[in-house]
């Protein structure tokens, strides 16, 4: 067991886990933010991503010990994001979620997606929200979202 | 009206029995019974259903609805209020809704326990919810009526305001517990079609928000002071057992305080209790265990498809047999078809790994999990802990999708938790199966051989049809196969076919279910799954034999008495008119389905890329009959379909190979991502006052048959065998 501090939605918080530990159970077991969700723990889903150093990446498969100093973002910061906060609005407007388990991973994509290239074409859509599963079949709407949310941003 | 669960039914507390009858549409009827002696004196459904047990109007003017089955994507955490709220006048803004607790009350109104299945939820509990909301507002206005010393009928009510005649008014709220003293009318009186003000309209769910922001709790979420995790390591070849195990390097790792050997539903398997879930996962991995795999049936998938097409081409057990069963040796070959199709087994996959927390404290539990089976869940439980159903609270969780696979008669993940927690004694353990052990676990849609054999008349128009189906029964064995298992045929196997809304005159349906060691469950829309696709590329095959429009055709096939489907094809025609002008190498595939009562017509426009199917567009046309929340039907086409395309995806199969699952993670069984899915997907809802049906499970059998029907077009080949590797 190591003790680790890492920087989560601004904020410094410090854990003792085993090195090898996966963020995402760090962020769920030991600071109880449940927000970023387990679904296959081979970055095959994406239902636990994150925005590490402003990528998104799975959490599922990076050991803490390999976070260092880089920032995490989760889902709980989305609503002080400034486009978070469009991408949750627009969400919410399209009734996008159905069980909503993997939406916290489809947010954080999109918001990733959405700072990189402000107004993506289907392909880059495709391209970004590729890997995010969603076994009820919203993806539909999510693409349609991500484009509401981009006129919106402007 | 101030608490939620006063005025219960008194409790099942002796021996059960779940009774199951056929419903008219292939659905399933339960009824959960006490002894048969008290049988009469406990009806499924009570006549009033108590609004306190389902509506608590808070001092602040919230108004909490108790949801009585399972959401896990549906939507019906928000239909059912909206039909209570609507009834009831309340403010819809104040309305939060609350998933119920495992109790009596909430026992499906039709099927007599409490349950999620078969697409009943609206269905059943449409008017129920009705009649709740209309007791409701009876109540206050009755107390406000009371206290301004005026009759009821000179009072109104609108947005939890009750108005008098004098120009009193009074809130909801203020009302509330002055109207639980007054009695439950009998009679009341629901609103027209035309006073409805949240019904029929497009709401938004309820949900969103908490489940975009990260603060809803699934099952998966639950933590409990003092809570450990468990795993299981489960054996190799289901029904094995341990022989035995080294168990000193998974009790190495930091955190892991138990390992222990537990019996399971199918064998037994060996217990891993950690603090955390990252110990528990890598003790598992590090346990070594030896499994008594030999004295077990080791299935193996290409063994099993041989032995299936073989026994395909006897009849079997007779589902239906119409007009002359023989009628097809009159047809010259030329004019008949041939066709054999296969279906893997396919898991449901639901993005929340199955999961169950309890706390057992010697004479009491306490359960957290989602659950499509309460009732079942909870006497299960019960029954491992030597306690009564009524001394296990059940709390219903959030579930994170489940598709049938949260609906599992012998309750074996909710055993395996009370198994665990029985030794835990007093400290509550979440209970996880990993993806691996989802993937892997089995309870599969059942795989499949189809024998079909079809003589086509000087019309055009199939003359005989003759058809064998070789797959597990999914019911046998189960509290549910006395009455869904009719004459050696799982009507569950059958449906979709033996019940074809096709008029084909002369028309011979069998079925064998070989008992294979792979437990088998109903996967979003059951035997319709296979069924549809089988009928549905068929019918397009005979269409095109016969140089006829395929919407056309099916509309000349269909009995006259198949108004829904009639309506969605006719929609469907004219929605898709504009698509006449396709670009180039792109083709349209249309298929329909009747299923839980409700008609389905889809339309997809496909080209291959990649060499997969690109679904550029669907268009579904849908009879639900009334259409309570037009936007959670939208919006359950719209993922139905997608969930359809897991059944052609190129690793959208289980295979076995001597008796193990080849398959580990989403990696190997691959369910459909964006790409996969139609880039838009528009919904026409056919306008209807009839009583509503299901819209969860009838998208899902349509959409497969479309996307091959128009790969054939492209390609000109015929594709039979699922998944869909190559095109």
């Amino acid at each position: 067991m190591e003790t680790f501090k890492l920087t989560v939605n601004g904020q410094v918080k410090e854990v003792t886990a085993d090195p090898g530990t996966p963020l995402l159970w760090v962020l769920r077991e030991d600071l109880k933010m449940t927000g970023t969700k387990y679904g296959c723990g081979i970055a095959a889903c994406g239902a636990c991503t994150v925005h590490l150093g402003g990528v998104p990446t799975r959490s599922c498969v990076v050991p803490v010990a390999l976070v260092r100093n880089r920032p995490i973002l989760t889902i709980e910061a989305m609503a002080d994001d400034p486009v978070g906060r469009v991408v949750q609005d627009v969400w919410v407007s399209e009734d996008v979620v159905q069980c909503g388990y993997c939406q916290s991973g489809q947010i954080m994509s999109a918001v990733a997606l959405l700072k990189s290239t402000p107004k993506p074409t289907d392909k880059d859509i495709e391209e970004s929200m590729g890997g995010n599963l969603c076994r009820c079949g919203t993806y539909v709407r999510i693409r349609q979202a991500i484009k509401t949310s981009a006129r919106q941003l402007g | 009206m101030s608490t939620a669960t006063t005025s219960h039914p008194p409790s099942v507390s002796r021996r059960t029995f779940l009774r199951v009858s056929s419903a008219a549409a292939g659905g399933l009827l339960v009824s959960l019974y006490l002894d048969w002696p008290t049988i009469a004196q406990q009806p499924a459904t009570p006549k009033v259903y108590p609004p306190d047990a389902f509506v608590h109007v808070r001092p602040d003017g919230k108004i909490v609805v108790q949801v009585n089955r399972l959401e896990f994507g549906q939507g019906v955490q928000t239909a059912l209020p909206m039909l209570l709220a609507d009834e009831m006048d309340a403010d819809w803004l104040q309305v939060i809704a609350e998933l119920a607790p495992a109790g009596d009350v909430y026992r499906d109104p039709v099927y007599g326990i409490q349950m999620v299945g078969g697409s009943g939820s609206i269905a059943h509990s449409f008017e129920q919810y009705r009649q709740l909301g209309a007791r409701t507002r009876a109540m206050l206005i009755a107390a406000a009526a009371a206290q301004w010393k005026v009759t009821p009928t000179q009072c109104r009510a609108e947005s939890s305001v009750v108005y008098g005649p004098n120009g009193q008014s009074a809130r909801y709220a203020e009302l509330a517990e002055a109207a639980a003293h007054l009695p439950v009318p009998e009679n009341i009186q629901l609103k027209k079609e035309s006073d409805l003000r949240l019904t029929n309209k497009e709401v938004r769910r309820l949900d969103s928000g908490a489940k975009c922001n990260g603060s809803q709790k699934f099952g998966l979420d639950v933590d409990l002071p003092g809570m450990k995790v468990a795993l299981v390591a489960h054996p190799p070849v289901f029904g094995a057992k341990v022989k035995g195990f080294d168990a000193n390097a998974a009790r190495a790792i930091s955190g892991v305080q138990e390992v222990f050997e537990i019996p399971l539903v199918r064998g037994t398997g060996v217990a891993i209790v950690a603090d955390r879930f990252w110990a528990a996962k890598q003790a598992r991995d590090r346990l070594r265990a030896e499994w008594d795999t030999a004295s077990v049936e080791r299935p193996d998938t290409a063994q099993l498809f041989a032995k299936y097409r073989e026994l395909a081409r006897t009849p079997g057990n007779v589902a239906v047999s119409r007009a002359n069963a023989n009628a097809m040796d009159s047809i010259s070959p030329a004019n008949r078809i041939l066709a054999e199709y296969e279906f893997p087994y396919l898991a449901h996959t639901p993005m929340e790994p199955l999961n169950t927390t309890v706390r057992f404290d010697g004479d009491r539990a306490e359960v957290w999990g989602g659950s499509q089976f309460q009732t079942v869940d909870r006497m299960a439980i019960a029954e491992v802990l030597g306690l009564k159903p009524e001394q296990v609270t059940f709390h219903t969780e959030m579930a994170g999708g489940g598709f049938g696979r949260r609906a599992t008669p012998d309750s074996h993940v909710q055993r395996e938790a009370a198994t665990v927690a029985k030794r835990l004694r007093g400290i509550p353990v979440k209970l996880i199966w990993t993806r691996e052990d989802d993937v892997q676990g089995g309870y599969y849609r059942p795989m499949h051989v189809h024998r079909v054999e079809v003589g086509i008349g000087g019309d055009g128009m199939p003359a005989a049809w003759r058809h064998v189906i070789v797959g597990q029964s999914i019911l046998a064995g189960t509290p549910f196969a006395p009455m869904m298992v009719k004459n050696g045929v799982d009507s569950t196997a059958v449906e979709g076919t033996a019940d074809t809304k096709y008029n084909i005159p002369n028309f011979h349906i069998s079925a064998h279910h070989p008992a294979i060691n792979v437990p088998v469950l109903w996967w979003r829309s059951v035997g319709h799954t296979h069924n549809a696709f089988v009928m549905e590329t068929l019918i397009d095959e005979l269409a095109r034999r016969a140089k006829a429009d395929p919407i056309a055709y099916r509309l000349k096939l269909l009995s006259p008495d198949a108004k829904k489907l009639r309506n969605c094809l006719a929609l469907l025609q004219g929605k898709t008119a504009s698509w006449r002008s396709l670009p180039r190498n792109h083709a349209v595939g249309i298929a329909c389905h009747e299923s839980f009562e409700t008609g389905v017509a889809c339309a997809v426009e496909v080209s291959i890329e990649d060499k997969r199917p690109r679904i550029h567009r669907a268009t579904i046309t849908v009879d639900p009959g009334f259409a309570v929340n037009p936007l959670t039907i939208a919006s359950q086409m719209q993922g139905g379909v997608t969930f359809g395309i897991t059944q052609v995806m190129s690793r959208g199969a289980i295979t076995l190979k001597d008796g193990r699952v080849e398959q580990r993670n989403w990696d190997g069984y691959t369910p459909p991502y964006m790409k996969d899915a139609p880039v838009i997907a528009q919904v026409h809802i056919v306008p209807s006052s009839e009583k509503p049906s299901g819209c969860g499970e009838p998208p899902v059998p349509v959409i497969s048959p479309a996307v091959v029907n128009a790969l054939s077009r492209l390609t000109g080949k015929r594709y039979r065998t699922l998944p869909l590797t190559e095109i």
